[in-house]
């Protein structure tokens, strides 16, 4: 018999002032292949409710994947003792203000159902993508990897909230590893599982797939007689591929309130951001303009609801350098009496919701990408993610990519392999110095955003123009 | 019809382990002719509170359990993982709608040239009771020891299990009750002291013993901050800051998988570079905090060396790519990353470990760690909490985090000078989807010219 949300909140007896349940469904298919072989395919499901129950000021949670009735009450009866018992400790006490009526869905934009490709169709793809990969013998790996995911997440509570999102995600990597001797580079569609989209089997256009396919097949033979990235302090233009992951590190986490508030320290950690900076810090340069926008179309992170019922909206967290609101939910914005956006979710229905980025986008400006490269003398242009540390402060970051060219006079050069970069976040993003146009603008994701305790990887999307930083830091690979 | 919902640990161990079996049974017995079947169970249920500033952050309870199953035939193969949730009806219905759903899929797939047959390995049970906390006396138990001090972190408990059954015959159950509790105290300069208590009983007066010693490291955090400018220092790692280093060699280090396909920052050591001969690393099952079953059954040997006097001597082999690359396995897991990991002691005694490093820093921890240059062997990460710079065996004041740039054929090469005569257990407290097993034993290195740069 088919679990019914509302009946199940109906039928609780629990005597507290505010009772949420979230019900969470997914089904995750994965096809792996290497080197034209098969190398993991299979299907995932998930399901579950995370009940939240409010009572004395603190919410207690209990999450079960066992739909029953008999199971949901004691799941709220294990949260109320949680809230009763640990609200003398409480951090802040709450009202049901912080969790308020929503009612309304969301679909994920597409435009081919996700179940119109088969099984065999994608396994054909891969072997296709691993052959059109493989455009040299120097080409030692091929891997191709599809991931889609159908997740439907249904929100009711007692003071009538009544939500029901269904999502469609599709998740793709492929990649080439070449080698010559002891030199060996990997080269991928845009940086490892960047390509994460809201979307249908429409992602799996062979012309499109196969034709990036070559391309990163043609680049990772490149790296291998490309000459190291040099050791400068020069001016670094970054494609939208690696600009996703500047923005996710240096912009994203350090405007999480929880961070702010020191939820985090004990793990991914706090922040240089205080709360007293929103509406005076001057963040970067006046190019530079941030929003959260769960509502653009196709994005990786979009919804209409966040996990609190607060609905999702487009705001500016920076607009021309100057920090202006956080990443924060209504919990952190109660705590915090700052403003903040539609951002609590959660990973699934087995965590409880935090503070997350979702959708975080640096907003197009008015450099084509000609003139962009044309007004550098010299400096160095670089593409993909592929490595990533930051301080616990967001602070002092090192990142790598996959591919980079070096300009000079003007144009785009060399091929430059084993490309890094570091730098300190806000003089970083004060030495912005020209923003691509639309023309230039990308979109980009990631599924593995880890945060909190205990850990939640999320789905997080990101879009940026081409950007170009004056007196970056810039080095090579070891010797 | 449903069973009653078990909400005491032994009664919940106990039902999943006989629905578990019940299942398992079902679904074996359902095979049809040229049908092979591995059956995984990963589950717990825990409570988890997350703490701030001396109070509850959040607080809750988990139960969560799944089924991973492997069907393989006609030369392919496919999985489908479902969710587990100890009521046979309930279970039995959803598992063999997914066997069903496979016969679908893996006609559609193509010939899997290095499929691992399922075999029997030979069976086990292990289950460890615990003695925990109640999840209504946690915060009280907790937290009134950590009043007017800044304590963070998470306290998570309750029974985790790993079972694994296939149509080879075999069984193997692992089921362990434990707790950890991972925590910050925070000094006014925003500098940590850092510390985990873990275990299978919960002990009021070792946490308030232990408390008290943070909060007694804690006033050094309390010295104004050193900035120290990048370049080589000499430089020891605790053994925390050890284990961030040596867990690098779980990414595309030791694994063979990863040396065959060109992803090993350890390939070197295969071409006749050598480390230190001071290094010996193993994986060391001993323990007991892991179970010794891979995800196909196979049972590791009880210790794998892996470097031994800064030779490679193993690398982790999985049964998979055993037949891919004729070698032979031995019992890693999927991913072939470590599961047990232990760095031998060196010579150099706790007492003696500031006035041999001298001046320099003395780092209790590192922080987000990755390749700069993975075939190269190079690493970046950044220093993290109770950090200090050090001069002439005296701890003079907690730095400003540095960032570190340098590579393994280094630090642990020629610049490794010695290791403590001593090593600590670092549990492992990741909750990546669920909570994890086990941890590492490491000992304190001390590395001449470390390399930092921003």
């Amino acid at each position: 018999m088919k679990f019914d949300l509302h009946q199940a909140l109906n039928t609780l007896d629990i005597n507290a002032d505010w009772v949420g349940l979230r019900q969470v469904n997914e089904k995750t298919t994965t096809h792996a292949v290497r080197d034209g072989r098969p190398q993991s395919n299979g299907r995932d499901f998930t399901q579950g409710v995370m009940v939240e129950v409010l009572a004395q000021g603190q919410f207690g949670y209990a999450a079960t994947n066992r739909l029953d009735p008999a199971s949901l009450q004691v799941a709220a009866e294990q949260a109320y003792q949680q809230a009763i018992a640990t609200s003398k400790w409480a951090v802040h006490s709450f009202t049901p203000a912080v969790r308020p009526k929503a009612v309304g869905q969301y679909q994920s934009p597409f435009q081919q159902p996700l179940d119109l490709i088969s099984v065999a169709d994608q396994l054909d793809l891969l072997v296709k993508v691993c052959d059109t990969l493989q455009v040299s013998d120097q080409i030692v790996k091929t891997s191709a990897f599809t991931q889609t995911l159908e997740t439907e997440q249904i929100f009711v509570s007692s003071n009538g909230t009544d939500t029901h999102q269904t999502f469609g995600f599709v998740i793709t990597n492929y990649e080439a590893t070449a080698q010559d001797g002891s030199v060996i580079q990997k080269r991928t569609d845009n940086g490892p599982l960047a390509r994460c989209y809201q979307a249908g089997s429409e992602v799996f256009d062979p012309d499109q797939v196969l034709t990036r396919a070559h391309q990163v097949g043609e680049q990772a033979i490149a790296l291998l007689a490309a000459e190291d990235c040099p050791t400068a302090t020069t001016t670094l233009v970054l494609a939208p591929d690696q600009m996703m992951l500047q923005i996710h590190e240096s912009v994203g986490h350090p405007l999480e309130l929880d961070r702010i508030l020191g939820d985090e320290r004990n793990y991914a950690g706090s922040s240089f951001v205080k709360l007293s900076d929103f509406g005076h810090l001057v963040y970067g340069s006046p190019l530079m303009n941030i929003t959260f926008d769960p509502t653009v179309p196709g994005e990786f992170a979009g919804y209409a609801f966040d996990d609190a019922g607060m609905p999702a909206q487009r705001e500016y967290l920076i607009k021309e350098g100057l920090l202006l609101r956080g990443l924060g939910s209504l919990e952190s914005q109660a705590r915090a009496q700052v403003p903040g956006v539609a951002n609590f979710r959660a990973r699934s229905w087995n965590r409880a919701p935090i503070d997350r980025m979702a959708n975080l986008n640096l907003e197009p400006g008015q450099s084509s990408f000609d003139d962009m490269i044309g007004n550098i003398e010299s400096g160095v242009y670089m593409e993909a993610n592929r490595s990533w540390s930051i301080d616990d402060y967001r602070n002092k970051f090192q990142f790598g990519c996959e591919y980079a060219r070096l300009i000079e006079n003007g144009k785009l050069t060399k091929v430059l392999r084993n490309p890094n970069y570091r730098g300190i976040t806000n003089q970083f993003w004060g030495n912005l110095a020209q923003v691509g146009d639309s023309s230039t603008f990308a979109m980009y994701g990631t599924p593995y955003c880890g945060k909190g305790e205990p850990n939640q990887c999320i789905r997080v999307g990101h879009a940026s123009p081409t950007c170009a930083f004056k007196e970056i830091e810039v080095f090579g690979g070891a010797a | 019809m449903s069973t009653s919902v078990a909400t005491n640990p032994t009664e919940t161990l106990a039902a999943w382990e006989s629905t578990f079996n019940q299942l398992a049974d079902l679904l074996l017995d359902n095979l049809q002719a040229g049908e092979h079947l591995s059956i995984e169970l990963g589950g717990e249920q825990s409570h988890f509170m997350r703490l701030n500033a001396g109070k509850v952050r959040q607080s809750g309870l988990v139960t969560d359990a799944s089924i991973n199953i492997r069907l393989i035939a006609n030369q392919r193969t496919a999985y489908a993982g479902f969710p587990f949730t100890g009521d046979l009806s309930m279970d039995s219905a959803l598992a063999l709608e997914q066997l069903q759903q496979l016969r679908q899929d893996i006609p559609q797939l193509p010939e899997d040239p290095y499929i691992v047959l399922p075999e029997n390995y030979g069976s086990s049970r292990e289950a460890y009771s615990g003695q925990l906390l109640a999840a209504d006396q946690v915060s009280a138990a907790l937290l009134p020891t950590v009043q007017g001090v800044d304590f963070t972190g998470i306290y998570a408990s309750g029974p985790i299990v790993r079972a694994n059954r296939n149509s080879a015959g075999q069984k193997h159950w692992f089921a362990t009750e434990t707790f950890v509790l991972d925590y910050s105290l925070i000094a006014p300069s925003e500098k940590a002291v850092k510390a985990t208590l873990a275990g299978q009983t919960w002990d009021q007066t070792a946490y308030t013993e232990q408390i008290q010693q943070s909060i007694t490291q804690l006033q050094v955090l309390d010295r104004p901050v050193k900035v120290i400018e990048p370049g080589q220092y000499r430089t020891y790692f605790a053994p925390a800051a050890t284990a961030e280093l040596i867990g690098m060699l779980s990414w595309g280090g030791v694994s063979e998988a990863s040396m065959q396909q060109g992803g090993s920052s350890l390939a070197k050591l295969r071409e006749g570079k050598s480390l230190s001969p001071h290094l010996t690393l193993k994986e060391n099952f001993s323990l007991g905090l892991v179970p010794r079953f891979n995800s196909l059954g196979e049972v590791a040997p009880e210790e794998v060396p892996l470097l031994v006097d800064g030779q490679l001597v193993n690398t982790l082999v999985n049964a998979r790519t055993a037949k891919e690359y004729q070698v032979k396995s031995n019992a890693a897991s999927g991913h072939e990353g470590m599961r047990s990991p232990e760095v031998l002691p060196g010579s150099l005694s706790t007492a003696e470990i500031l006035a041999q490093l001298g001046t320099g820093l003395y780092l209790s921890n590192l922080h987000y760690l990755n390749w700069s240059d993975r075939t190269g062997g190079r690493i970046t990460g950044m220093t993290r909490y109770a950090c200090f710079w050090v001069e002439q065996g005296e701890i003079i004041a907690p730095i400003k985090d540095l960032r570190f740039d340098d590579s393994l054929y280094e630090f642990l090469g020629a610049k490794l000078e010695n290791l403590t005569d001593t090593q600590e257990f670092i549990p492992c407290v990741d909750t990546y989807g669920a909570r994890s097993l086990g941890g590492s034993l490491m000992p304190g290195l001390l590395v001449n010219d470390f390399t930092f740069t921003l």
